[in-house]
């Protein structure tokens, strides 16, 4: 369904949430909505979009903060962080080539908790939400952390509403760390590796003292569509000072030198390649496929892949291994689910039907579970707030 | 003194009864009732506030803990976690009819693994001895707080500590993979794992700064890194905490993250010099001591960066370290900072806000006015880089009043800090110490929805009570 419900502020929002909890009337809530494929479909007569809550409250470049309404569009804050030579740490992905097009938000990304390559070594999305204000599911204003950079001031509440997927309180407006623009950006390639191997290569450099800041492993078959000819790519990203970038891929060539010979992107190829890696443009999922992600820890991911292969589907590799993107027919959710083993998942796209019917997380223990469910209600006492979006009948 | 719940009489009453039944829970060696025995568990990094438990066990396995749990829900019995008790804000402050459950003896390494850089540890592993265990291999954890050497990493996930080198490294949480946990029912729970992002709910995250109360920690899984080459400090002297502050800023303007970013005032300077003998100087009004890391070349590269950056401001003194022992003396005075103000003054209060930095140099001159008013010494130390600010009060606890007032002042520092924008901890958490002011920063609404989420953990608040949360009238 379109996210036809609009409010001009978070007065509004408030206003919005509160009529529904009052009516117990469950709302699809969402920013642009990008993300709506993703996960379990959630029913909902009425829907409200944060889009209309846009621009900036605050600009810190010296403190390196942001604040941003939560419809402000990534591009738009990418735009003005661009002001002052900084970036958004997490690196948010474009998902239109997998959802859809249209583009994400700053709450859409926080409330989904999706991040890049960069999280490997420098953290998830919801690492870097100093601060969030959120509409709970009660009509109330809350306000969680701060605009300063260190706060352990009560419970953390913004871990808890950064990937609740809408479902804990509508995010209104949301404070970002952010850091300087690396000067340079560069890159390492290996080809021809099998997945274990790539990923024994990818150790090596995280575990190196150059600290990359992107790596991944690409099959053949996803190679091709991003990087043709020879075969798997093993890629590794270096963000620095231009003299750092230069110096650190050199060692990098000869620490890794074991794995093959190596050749290197420059600044405009790496920035555009993982830009690729970053949107799940080397997964060419066809339109029939369901997409997987997976987390596992890195030494596992070739085994993940492996097994998807096996059944039919395909997927490569970024961080250092441990997230593995799958694609393939739905039938495989079991394969899926089974390979990652301890690890988690989702779905991430995938035909309506199925994704009412099955799991798209993985399910928690039943005392775990318990918690979940009494904090649902302790932040959405009517469960009104994108109902069954995470779990069925929640 | 903030004042604690009153205990339950009814536990009080069935003490011998509890005794005897914890006896059954955990080895023998592992129970403490003897009153001069419960003397050392009585008080942590706050020592003004005191209170001998009910009794103290030690267990050894999450199942142990799992076990006292459970009994403790079943009778009502409030239950206090502890690591090394080394929390500045009375974190780990038993009660008259509370159960402290002490990690110390959960001090085993469970797991390392160098390809996939995750490390896992009973909780009672200090915060040192994660770094220790893979140093051999050039890898090290990254949060250091100032009391690493003894602080254990289950109380590290309660405070979600930082420490000097978090700028570039972050906090805990942000070096968190996963936790076992026990819920205060005896449920075991593991959250996470070796992966990233686990699905669902961001338990780790929320647990990660809890204080205790949502559930107590058992085992961790930690990120570990690979050390870079090297690392090397400057000391750069300011005239002015203005031209200090802004010095700060031109370099985090430039695009330089250094790995540390430490700002003395001039009490500090003093009580560190007297200390350490680091070579401080002593005219100055602020001192910055800055880190980068990276191979000689890259150090060179940043530290003449940084030096280029400081000169507009005219620095009265700026020294680029030579080598590693170089290094280390510069950090010597910083590092030695607690002591070298204990040194000069019976006693202190440890004070931990977060302002916005470009505040800094406005915060200073009010502490300063109130240092005035009030009576008594300050010295500030600060992260400057993410504006985490420990004014040290000095004052002396045998003087009548002087701790009232100390605890007044302090007081009055952390509603400053909210005032111009931050926040009442930065890193050492509330505990007792600023449970009170919690109004200050935020709203009764607010407030009433963390406690709910307290609620759907632990329902008759048995876990860690009287923290965190101004008792409801």
């Amino acid at each position: 369904m379109p996210l036809d419900g609009i409010p001009a502020d978070e007065a509004a929002v408030a206003e919005m949430v509160r009529a529904a909890h009052d009516a117990n009337e469950p709302l699809l809530v969402g920013g642009r909505g990008t993300k709506v494929g993703m996960l379990r479909p959630v029913q909902a007569a009425r829907s409200l979009s944060t889009r209309a809550l846009t621009g900036f409250t605050l600009h810190a470049p010296q403190e390196l903060i942001v604040s941003a309404r939560a419809g402000t569009t990534i591009p738009d804050l990418e735009a003005k962080l661009a002001e002052g030579n900084q970036w958004i740490i997490s690196e948010p992905p474009d998902f239109s080539a997998l959802l859809g097009p249209g583009v994400a938000t700053i709450g859409g990304i926080v409330a989904t908790n999706l991040s890049g390559p960069r999280r490997v070594t420098s953290g998830a999305t919801r690492d870097h939400v100093m601060g969030l204000r959120a509409v709970n599911g009660a009509g109330e204003v809350l306000r969680c952390g701060g605009r300063v950079l260190k706060n352990v001031t009560g419970l953390d509440m913004c871990k808890l509403l950064a990937g609740s997927h809408g479902t804990l309180g509508v995010i209104t407006e949301v404070t970002l760390k952010v850091l300087p623009r690396a000067e340079r950006t560069g890159s390492v390639v290996l080809r021809g590796l099998d997945p274990v191997r790539g990923v024994a290569a990818l150790a090596a450099a995280l575990g190196s003292p150059y600290g990359p800041t992107g790596a991944a492993y690409l099959p053949s078959d996803a190679a091709e569509r991003v990087l043709p000819g020879g075969g798997s790519a093993t890629l590794v990203r270096i963000e620095d000072f231009a003299a750092s970038v230069a110096y650190r891929l050199g060692r990098l060539v000869t620490d890794l030198s074991e794995f093959g010979a190596a050749m290197l992107l420059d600044d405009s190829e790496s920035q555009a390649l993982w830009r690729d890696v970053r949107d799940a443009v080397p997964l060419a999922a066809s339109p029939d496929d369901a997409v997987w992600r997976v987390s596992v820890r890195p030494s596992a991911g070739p085994g993940v892949l492996a097994a998807v292969v096996a059944a039919g589907g395909h997927g490569y590799l970024d961080w250092g291994g441990g997230l593995v993107w799958v694609a393939g027919p739905p039938a495989l959710h079991d394969v899926v689910r089974h390979a990652a083993g301890s690890g988690t998942w989702m779905v991430l796209r995938g035909p309506e039907p199925l994704r009412a019917a099955i799991d798209v997380i993985p399910p928690e223990p039943p005392a775990l579970h318990a918690i979940t469910r009494r904090v649902k209600a302790a932040m959405d006492p009517r469960g009104i707030l994108n109902p069954g979006r995470l779990y069925a009948g929640l | 003194m903030i004042a604690q719940p009153a205990p339950k009489a009814d536990v009080m009453a069935r003490r011998d009864e509890i005794v005897a039944a914890l006896a059954r829970l955990v080895p023998p060696t592992g129970l403490i009732h003897d009153p001069l025995r419960l003397k050392p568990y009585e008080t942590d990094g706050l020592p003004a506030y005191r209170q001998t438990p009910l009794a103290v066990v030690l267990p050894e396995t999450t199942e142990q803990v799992a076990a006292v749990l459970k009994y403790c829900s079943q009778l009502g019995i409030r239950v206090i976690p502890r690591g090394a008790g080394t929390s500045l804000s009375g974190g780990a402050l038993p009660m008259a009819d509370s159960v402290v459950v002490g990690l110390m003896r959960m001090n085993h390494i469970l797991d390392i693994d160098y390809a996939d850089r995750a490390a896992t540890v009973q909780a009672g592993v200090t915060n040192i001895g994660i770094t220790q265990a893979v140093a051999g291999q050039g890898f090290f954890y990254a949060p250091d707080p100032s009391s690493q050497l003894a602080c254990m990493i289950g109380g590290n996930i309660g405070m979600n500590s930082g420490g000097a080198h978090c700028l570039k490294y972050g906090v805990t949480v942000n070096n968190l993979l996963g936790l076992r946990i026990v819920t205060i029912d005896g449920d075991i729970i593991d959250l996470g794992g070796a992966h990233l992002d686990a699905a669902g709910y961001d338990w780790l995250g929320l647990m990660t700064g809890s204080e205790g109360m949502l559930a107590m920690v058992t085992e961790v899984t930690v990120r570990i890194l690979r050390a870079p080459e090297g690392a090397r400090a400057m000391l750069v002297a300011f005239d002015a905490n203005e031209t200090a502050g802004r010095a700060v800023d031109a370099i985090i303007g430039s695009g330089i993250i250094p790995v540390a970013l430490e700002y003395m005032d001039r009490p500090a300077i003093h009580a560190c010099e007297a200390f350490a003998h680091a070579g401080y100087p002593l005219d100055a009004e602020a001192l910055l001591i800055i880190e980068v890391e990276g191979s000689t070349a890259e150090q060179d590269d940043l530290l003449a960066r940084i030096a280029a950056l400081c000169e507009p401001f005219a620095p009265i003194s700026l020294r680029v370290s030579q080598s590693v022992e170089e290094s280390l003396a510069i950090w010597k005075g910083r590092k030695g900072a607690f002591g070298a103000v204990g040194r000069i003054s019976p006693d202190y209060l440890c004070m931990d806000g977060t302002i916005p930095t470009g505040q800094l140099p406005f915060v200073l001159r009010r502490i300063n006015e109130m240092s005035d008013d009030y009576g008594l010494k300050v010295a500030n130390i600060f992260h400057a880089g993410d504006g985490n600010l420990h004014p040290l009060i000095m004052f002396d606890a045998n003087l009548d009043g002087d701790f009232t007032r100390a605890e007044k002042f302090g007081a009055d520092i952390l509603r400053l800090c909210v005032e111009v924008g931050g926040c009442l901890t930065g890193e050492h958490g509330v505990g007792v110490e600023k449970r009170d002011l919690m109004p200050v920063q935020f709203t009764p609404t607010e407030l009433d929805q963390q406690r709910s989420i307290k609620s759907a953990f632990d329902p008759a608040w048995l876990l860690n009570p009287g923290k965190v949360f101004p008792i409801a009238a």
